[in-house]
């Protein structure tokens, strides 16, 4: 897809005055940061986990060439196969090749963010590939040809009546005059088309949470069981993973699981966790013909050793965004690309460049309560400030506001100078101001007073008072 | 013999200076009756968070090695703002990391800094204040001083010291008022909104007053709640610890609106 993260602020006014989103953004917050909440109060040793897994990701990301071999050497001794891809393109062209090569017209795919990265499904179709989304959000927003707007809930935007809308103009051989009012028919509905889909699949695709070298397997988990038939009937399963998903051991495993589901959901665990290791076996029921992982880098390995470097821990749990309060206001669609909220970013300026998403690592109020819940300790806030510390060298941000933020800094290291502009606008505000106690418009701050007031200085600065008060002072 | 008194050298921040000197002059009085001696070094200006924030490091650093200098010889630092305590004891000793010297005295600078109700309850171990004020008041964490300094019980401890004074828990307390500093001046119509939500559980609560420990937050909330004809009184929370309310209208209140 193409990034409309340069126009930030038009999305954010959008998203503003729509109803049915900020609607759907009062339901979030309500119910994910509680449920967090009750999680972790029923884990006394949750914090200890959470050191735990931010150690296990910093050593992996010290031996990440290592952990990577050594899940390719497992992948291919049980039968699979490894793509090292080092841009969407080079991603993009071997899903298609195995498609082809196998003759396939239609895959199933479940919930991946790196194939919204790649923008895979627009790809497919233009060659003739069919992709079907068996995760219920992305079905919901295939259908309606949209993009997550959140990471592990990517119709989080829409109410149910516009998704019971959506299935109507869609669903057209089913009776239209159903009843499609609750969440249960709607998903009962969605099991029963996506059903056939699953059968006539060639190809499955799913995303990978996680990959265990020491096995070389593959880790997704879902809420829906849509990943197990999307990889288990078809052909070939293909897993779309990023390079830093990679993990030693299946105990390391266990111990980032248990950080992920109550991080994002409040759930203990997710209803399913699916391991998939190699291509079925001539003793299996059941299972792919083929078993693919494609790698994609994208950026990602020029991050290691840089300020970015801990970015890499995340686990996309989505705690980061379920607790920001501008993407509680905003959504996810405002950020203009495939992950928003805090960890969006700071990885989105990494993965589409500061030139076209400058605005997201500025659109924070630092409040802190995403690092503050991130299971993996990723100082987000610190990494959107060096992204704006690159945007203040390479003079991105406007010209005005670097302007008079420099004369402002000016002022403010010349201590008198300082104080006797204080002491001036304390008093000049202070008097225009003081009878009603509050400005309902300023010049230079329309911003502020369009929506609420500007309350008046009291009329001389601490610093004045302060010295007048010493030099009567007996 | 006595201990000699605890030497406090106050940062008033920015905000207070220009607009509202009686919380400087409450955290005087504050500290004052806890028996600090106070001083207020006339060579400073700010914390530099704002070009901090801005990724200005420069600037940052150059109004940050003033404070440095101006507040060498201080048993403590003492701050009537979560947000300017928390750059100073949070981020000064990163923004001199590539600078031993430096680093070293922003350590040292860090370590002695404390915002000031935490500094009156968890440092002077005050239990209660000598104040009254009637009304039925409710608390907004400010960020920076909840998640960089621990400031959350405190406030609420010594509030209820208070004569007249009941409590009434804020929901979402802990949510962002929408201020952020700069970014209420870069998205202004995103900040509004957020105001406007946090005005609405203000609301919600009932209290004739609401408190709070920074004033950026305050001037924010005090704004919208005033532009929504919300009859809620603003004040920092160190003007009701301190007994000072009689002295100055509400914050974004006139004259007549007193009390």
């Amino acid at each position: 897809m193409q990034p409309t993260s340069h126009a930030f602020k038009a999305n954010a006014h959008q998203a503003l005055g729509n109803a049915n989103l900020q609607k759907a953004l009062g339901l979030m917050r309500s119910g994910f940061p509680g449920r967090r909440a009750a999680a972790l109060a029923r884990l006394p040793e949750f914090e200890a986990l959470r050191e735990q897994g931010k150690a296990l990701k910093d050593h992996v990301l010290e031996n990440l060439d290592f952990y990577l071999e050594t899940f390719e050497q497992n992948v291919i001794a049980r039968g699979g196969q490894v793509h090292w891809c080092r841009t969407p393109q080079e991603a993009r062209e071997t899903v298609l090749a195995i498609c082809r090569r196998l003759d396939a017209k239609t895959v199933t795919k479940g919930k991946t963010m790196i194939a919204e990265e790649i923008a895979l499904n627009d790809y497919l179709e233009q060659h003739g590939v069919t992709p079907v989304e068996t995760d219920l959000g992305e079905y919901i927003i295939q259908i309606r040809k949209e993009y997550p707007s959140h990471i592990i809930a990517p119709a989080l935007h829409l109410v149910k009546e516009q998704v019971a809308e959506s299935f109507r103009r869609t669903h057209r051989d089913l009776d239209p005059d159903r009843t499609l009012e609750e969440a249960p028919t709607l998903v009962a509905e969605a099991r029963a088309v996506l059903r056939q889909k699953f059968l006539a699949a060639d190809v499955g695709i799913t995303g990978a949470n996680f990959c265990v070298a020491e096995t070389g397997s593959t880790i997704i988990v879902t809420n829906e069981g849509n990943g197990d038939l999307t990889q288990t009937l078809t052909k070939a399963h293909i897993v779309l993973a990023s390079l830093e998903k990679v993990v030693p051991t299946l105990e390391d495993l266990s111990t980032l699981l248990r950080l992920l589901a109550r991080s994002a959901t409040g759930q203990e665990f997710s209803t399913y966790t699916t391991l998939s290791t190699g291509p079925r076996r001539p003793e299996d029921t059941d299972g792919p013909g083929e078993f693919h992982v494609v790698f994609l880098d994208n950026g990602r390995s020029a991050m290691l050793g840089t300020e970015f470097q801990d970015m890499l821990r995340c686990i996309r749990c989505g705690a980061c965004m379920n607790h920001c309060p501008v993407y509680a206001t905003v959504g996810g669609h405002a950020y203009g690309w495939v992950y928003p909220g805090p960890m969006g970013a700071v990885l989105t300026p990494t993965l589409v460049g500061v030139d076209e998403a400058g605005h997201l690592p500025n659109a924070s109020t630092f409040c802190g309560r995403c690092e503050s819940v991130c299971p993996m300790k990723i100082p987000l806030p610190k990494m959107m400030r060096h992204w704006r510390e690159r945007e203040f060298e390479r003079r991105l941000s406007a010209a005005t506001y670097r302007y008079s933020l420099r004369l402002w800094a000016f002022v403010a290291s010349r201590p008198p100078l300082y104080r006797a502009a204080t002491a001036l606008a304390s008093r000049l505000l202070g008097w225009i101001g003081r009878p009603r106690g509050r400005f309902r418009s300023l010049p230079l701050a329309g911003g502020w007073t369009q929506g609420r007031d500007m309350p008046a200085p009291e009329g001389r600065s601490f610093m004045s008072l302060w010295a007048e008060r010493r030099k009567t002072a007996p | 013999m006595p201990a000699p008194p605890i030497r406090v050298g106050l940062f008033v921040t920015c905000l207070v200076d220009l607009f509202r000197p009686s919380v400087g002059f409450a955290a005087v009085k504050l500290l004052e009756a806890a028996g600090c001696n106070v001083e207020v070094p006339a060579s400073q200006t700010c914390c530099g968070q704002p070009a901090y924030n801005s990724g200005d490091k420069a600037d940052t650093k150059a109004i940050a090695r003033q404070v440095l200098d101006a507040f060498e010889g201080f048993d403590y630092v003492v701050v009537p703002s979560g947000s300017c305590g928390g750059m100073i004891k949070r981020h000064y000793p990163d923004l001199f990391a590539d600078d031993p010297a430096l680093h070293q005295r922003a350590q040292h600078l860090a370590k002695r800094t404390y915002e000031l109700v935490s500094f009156l309850a968890d440092v002077l171990k005050l239990e209660r204040v000598e104040a009254r004020y009637d009304g039925l008041a409710t608390y907004h964490d400010s960020c920076s001083g909840l998640r960089e300094l621990g400031v959350k019980e405190q406030p609420r401890r010594l509030l209820r010291s208070v004569a007249g004074l009941r409590l009434a828990e804020l929901p979402g307390a802990e949510i962002c008022c929408g201020f952020g500093g700069t970014f209420c001046i870069k998205y202004p119509e995103i900040s509004d909104r957020m105001v406007a939500d946090k005005a609405a559980d203000i609301a919600a609560t009932g209290a004739d007053t609401l408190l709070a420990g920074d004033l950026g937050c305050l001037l924010n909330m005090a704004g919208k709640l005033s532009r929504l004809g919300k009859d809620v009184r603003v004040r920092h929370v160190a003007e009701v610890l301190a007994d000072m309310t009689e002295a100055t209208p509400p914050i974004g209140a006139g004259p007549a609106e007193r009390r």
